[in-house]
């Protein structure tokens, strides 16, 4: 892959060793300069006015829904929903579609690897519905262990990958799973689309969430993919401007607009276009053999670091690896590396259920994306020898 | 080069009044949000003073220093004195100028002693 860094204003400035992308990623100028754009010469509030300003706010947003579709390969572009991120799309399924259809007896079934945003949702809706919430388990190796669904299995939700482990789920066992039992599908995308080629077509899917600020684009907007009658069948959220047709029946539009009460981010989606356009002009398929490379890389150099222990070494993982270092709090090590520059996660990562399991209170997370180097993968490993003698 | 500054590395590594304490009649747990760590504070109470502290802790460098340089500070203390003792003098006590994200550490255990005194 090209070297991209001098492609990000805040790594160019700075000497850091960038490790936290799973939280977020850094954003590359043509992201940044995309949204200075819109304000400098598109904006409007977009499917409002009838002058032309309007409509070149109109056509921002909606040439960023159809760089969504073609991202992920939609039938058509009325099944990208916006959203703030991620969690909203979760939320959004699980009140306006979950809560609407199941009942006492069904099953609503999720894995141990879940991030809390695909977790406490579906408990809600539990609670809601008098549904039971079943958790499939992870074996000792940090692979999903055997697993079977049932006839009152309604709704399964899962994570492509692992925002702790980096590990990547059977996503297609997963789904034909659901499919011989009639249950909706859920992917929880927001650490898969960053990384992986994706086809929701091919994937089989009902929906399909990921944010924008962990694939190089803006902070505050985020995709809900859904086919196109499972929208139909979801209520929205909020209700407000620019999603109804008659304020007298309740009649709602179409989706997406259903969805999409009140003023869009329409800068933000101007610099998720130019984040997928980004990523397109890498190549998804070298970016995910970048992420792979630098992910396999890492466990192998941890693994010979003195008292580092790896969770799932083993395992294929995409982009992220998570450690211990023996003696050490994931904290204090954190704190350590930040005064070499190197910018790691460390706690729960908002997967308590996975910590349990792992029988840790919280972890060491180093995460990749396109500008990291093997070189910045040398200096952590580098750096955690060192700390073992200084903490 | 040190961290946190000597005096936290040296009570994270020798922390004073750290256990259970046996005849305890005030007991606070606690998790800090942000890694899940647990602290668990017992308190001897005696006529309206504190006659003696231990703690356990599952906890960073900062949240055990921290806890510690408290347990020697508490007692002696009339109960309403320790409810009122202020964040600012145990952060000062440390002697170190802690990162903002890591102030949360150090007043974990105010905020267990406090739900100790309830």
């Amino acid at each position: 892959m090209r070297d991209v860094r001098a492609d990000f204003p805040l790594l160019f400035q700075k000497p850091l060793v960038y490790l936290d992308n799973a939280a977020t990623s850094q954003k590359p100028r043509v992201v940044i300069q995309a949204m200075q754009a819109f304000y400098e010469q598109s904006n409007a509030n977009a499917h409002r006015g009838v002058y032309r300003l309007a409509e070149a706010a109109s056509a921002v947003l909606e040439g960023a829904r159809e760089a969504v579709r073609r991202f992920v390969n939609a039938a058509s572009a009325d099944e990208i929903v916006f959203t703030r991120g991620t969690t909203e799309s979760v939320n959004l399924v699980a009140q306006g579609w979950a809560a609407r259809r199941l009942g006492p007896g069904d099953e609503l079934v999720v894995t141990e690897l879940e991030h809390h945003s695909n977790y406490l949702p579906w408990q809600r809706v539990a609670q809601q519905t008098g549904a039971t919430l079943r958790v499939l388990p992870i074996d000792a190796t940090g692979a999903l262990a055997a697993f079977e669904l049932g006839p009152r299995t309604k709704l399964l939700a899962f994570s492509h990958v692992s925002n702790v482990l980096g590990t990547v789920q059977p996503a297609s066992r997963l789904i034909q799973a659901a499919r011989a039992v009639g249950a909706v599908v859920l992917i929880d995308a927001a650490q898969s689309a960053p990384h992986m080629p994706l086809d929701v077509q091919q994937l089989d899917c009902d929906f399909l969430a990921f944010s924008s600020h962990k694939m190089l684009g803006p902070l505050g907007i985020g995709v809900l993919y859904g086919k196109r009658e499972r929208l139909e069948e979801t209520e929205p959220l909020l209700l407000g401007g620019g999603m109804v047709h008659d304020v007298g029946s309740s009649t709602w539009k179409a989706p997406p607009q259903k969805f999409e009460a009140g003023t869009q981010p329409i800068a933000e989606a101007a610099g998720l276009k130019a984040a997928i356009e980004y990523l397109e002009s890498i190549g998804m398929p070298e970016v995910h053999a970048h992420a792979r490379e630098l992910a396999a890389y890492a466990t192998q150099r941890l693994v010979q670091v003195p008292g580092v222990r790896v969770h799932a070494p083993a395992q294929e993982r995409e982009a992220v690896v998570s450690f211990q270092l023996d003696g050490v709090h994931p904290h204090d090590l954190a704190a350590f590396l930040d005064q070499r520059n190197i910018c790691v996660r460390a706690g729960h990562h908002c997967a308590q259920p996975l910590m349990r399991k792992l029988g840790v209170s919280g972890t060491v997370r180093a995460s990749v994306q396109v500008y990291n180097t093997r070189e910045e993968l040398d200096l952590l490993a580098a750096a955690l020898t060192d700390a073992r003698t200084a903490l | 080069m040190s961290l946190y500054g000597e005096k936290v590395a040296e009570h994270a590594k020798n922390p004073r009044n750290q256990g259970a304490l046996a005849g305890a009649n005030a007991t606070g747990e606690g998790v800090n949000p942000l890694c899940g760590d647990r602290l668990r504070m017992q308190l001897s109470l005696e006529d309206g003073r504190i006659a003696a502290v231990r703690f356990q802790a599952e906890a960073c460098m900062v949240s055990v220093a921290a806890a510690s340089i408290l347990s020697e500070l508490l007692p002696g203390m009339s109960v309403a004195e320790a409810r009122a003792f202020p964040r600012e003098k145990l952060l000062a006590a440390l002697e170190t100028e802690l990162r903002p994200s890591r102030v949360s550490c150090a007043a974990l255990s105010l905020q267990v002693l406090q739900t100790a005194l309830k």
